[in-house]
């Protein structure tokens, strides 16, 4: 599970081509690169391209793959209907979590920024959930928090309520793997403290003396400032949940119940691939979740003109 | 006006604690759940618990399906190790070809390694692991260990590149007028000035493949091979309320590397985040 990255400052590469130079170096480069490039070859531009022919086939690892043409592609938007409903818990869950994580983060990042005291510890200890939010481990105590006599509801019983069981209900079961997702907000909220401490300070004292309040402040100071920030969070965590697998794995014990509530993309995939052994299927899904990704980020992207403010114009 | 600031300041912290002391409970219940009689799970909420038992952790550590905890364990240990070692010379390496050597198609090299940080893992997935299937791997760590010997977490070449160029090529350009050459150059100077990016590159690695399960999932199917992802898992699959201790005991300590790790290098977690946006 490892798609998370990328950074706030892609520079343009530096490949500052100097005419003069000749490639003198190409052997000892070569000698650097050679796991790289092996890797590069065997393992993910070898396998990319067989991925996608696969995807055009019927392919169940014991007899050779046999060319369908479009079929699978075909059958998950036309007739495999819990193909639909992964997509639609994956949206759903990509919708409601991204934004409640970053806004909580955000939030929070505010709140420890403003001269706080003992700000590394507040920093250390709210990051702890995202030290150890993609364990299994974890997974495991939110199934058993969120079951019906889990911590949750003894909480809630000693309160006077008498709560369903979370996990085992398709109308909540989803919402806990949220709440877990949004719990891992250290992370996001540590690169908005960063770009925090890059806002001038001398914005806020010009626009304290010129009588803005601390709203005012937020919205039109911190929030453009912040806005490559947003942007940059915003994409990594798009990308990354749309991914997700463990805890929906887990909290579900491996079905992605209860009544499929909780079938995420990545998990009805494994499923394709390694329960029903559907190789030539699960690879088509793995083709149409790059092009899903791609065009989220595409729109994101095209959003950003309209909202995300570079300080040098956006060069 | 300094007493209603000194207030708010107060307010501030208070609303901190609360809030941290909220999100850390699940945590810190978990833990000391771990020390309490199984009856005494289901019927206290609070932390700390009223008689302290070690039964769940003898009971955890002798496994479950005749495994022992350690056991799986040893197996984590071996494959992020594994991990560890082959990413951190792997992708230095590549990223010091990357930053500092003149070669034919860098760019284009370059902008594939790029394309391949944001690459969802699931294209290469199927293929991956036909070829582990032939050449016999399937059951074995090494489909968990080779490919980071390959370099295949490009995100750390990356990191390491932009490292990499931050040092001053003055200390290059002095070491090759004293004769040495880029394979001593990247031994000598390069690798302990970039410290800081292969530690960086290092703790994620570990703790990624730590918490890694899709992959040790797909890969390993003897309960001899089991990572402690695995075998937490097992845990599961019983649903008597009796094994919750057990449970909570050894998911517990499987936190614990994660931990000592992050104790040990914060400096690099808080680092590594702002500056490249890595995800803890």
């Amino acid at each position: 599970m490892n798609a998370h990255y990328e950074t706030a400052a892609i520079r343009p590469a530096v490949a500052v081509k100097k005419k003069a130079r000749r490639y003198t170096q190409n052997g000892v480069a070569l000698f650097f690169l050679a796991p790289w490039l092996i890797g590069l070859i065997c393992l993910t531009l070898g396998p990319m391209i067989a991925s996608l022919y696969f995807s055009f086939t019927d392919y169940s690892v014991l007899s050779a793959p046999n060319w369908v043409g479009l079929t699978n592609y075909k059958t998950m938007f036309t007739s495999d209907k819990l193909f639909l409903i992964s997509l639609k818990v994956t949206f759903l869950y990509v919708l409601v979590s991204v934004p409640l994580k970053l806004i909580f983060a955000l939030a929070v990042a505010v709140l420890l920024n403003k001269g706080m005291k003992g700000l590394g510890i507040y920093r250390t200890v709210y990051y702890i959930p995202s030290l150890l939010g993609g364990s299994v481990a974890i997974a495991m105590l939110w199934r058993k928090m969120f079951g019906g006599d889990g911590l949750l509801n003894q909480i809630l019983h000693l309160v006077g309520i008498n709560a369903p069981d979370w996990v085992a209900n398709p109308k909540y079961a989803l919402y806990s793997i949220v709440l877990l997702s949004v719990w891992q907000f250290g992370s996001s909220m540590i690169i908005f403290l960063a770009g925090l401490k890059q806002i001038p300070s001398e914005y806020y004292e010009a626009s304290a003396v010129d009588g803005a309040s601390r709203m005012r402040q937020f919205f039109s100071i911190t929030i453009p400032m912040l806005s490559p920030v947003i942007f940059f969070n915003l994409v990594m965590q798009i990308i990354t949940s749309f991914q997700s697998f463990t805890q929906a794995f887990v909290i579900s014990n491996g079905t992605g119940g209860p009544v499929n509530s909780t079938l995420m993309y990545s998990l009805y995939l494994y499923k394709k691939g390694f329960a029903f052994f559907q190789m030539g299927y699960a690879s088509a899904m793995a083709w149409v979740l790059v092009l899903l990704i791609a065009l989220f980020t595409l729109l994101i992207f095209r959003s950003a003109k309209s909202w995300v403010h570079y300080e040098d114009g956006g060069k | 006006m300094e007493q209603t600031t000194e207030k708010m300041h107060i307010v501030k912290h208070v609303i901190v604690i609360a809030i941290a002391f909220v999100m850390l409970y699940p945590v810190l219940w978990m833990l000391g759940s771990s020390f309490k009689p199984a009856n005494e799970i289901f019927s206290e909420i609070w932390i700390w618990p009223k008689q302290w038992v070690f039964d769940n952790y003898i009971q955890g550590w002798t496994g479950i399906q005749g495994n022992s905890f350690a056991h799986f364990l040893g197996n984590s240990l071996i494959v992020s190790v594994g991990a560890v070692v082959g990413n951190v010379l792997s992708c230095s390496m590549a990223a010091y070809a990357f930053a500092r050597l003149n070669f034919r198609f860098k760019t284009i090299a370059f902008g594939l390694m790029l394309m391949t940080i944001m690459l969802p893992h699931h294209v290469t997935l199927i293929p991956q692991y036909i070829i582990f299937n032939k050449i016999g791997w399937i059951n074995t760590f090494f489909p968990l260990i080779v490919p980071k010997w390959l370099g295949t977490d490009a995100f750390f070449i990356f990191l390491t590149v932009q490292f990499i160029r931050g040092l001053p090529r003055e200390l290059d350009e002095a070491a090759t007028i004293d004769g040495c050459g880029p394979i001593r150059i990247f031994w000598k100077i390069i690798l302990p000035l970039a410290l800081p990016a292969l530690i960086t590159t290092a703790i994620f690695t570990f703790l990624w493949t730590w918490d890694d399960f899709f992959s040790q999932l797909i890969y390993l199917s003897d309960p001899i091979k089991y990572t402690v992802p695995l075998g937490l898992r097992l845990f599961l699959d019983s649903s008597s309320q009796s094994d919750w201790g057990p449970m909570f005991a050894m998911s517990t300590l499987s936190l614990v590397p994660c931990f000592i790790v992050f104790i040990l290098c914060q400096k690099y977690f808080v680092q590594g985040i702002a500056t490249s946006g890595i995800k803890g």
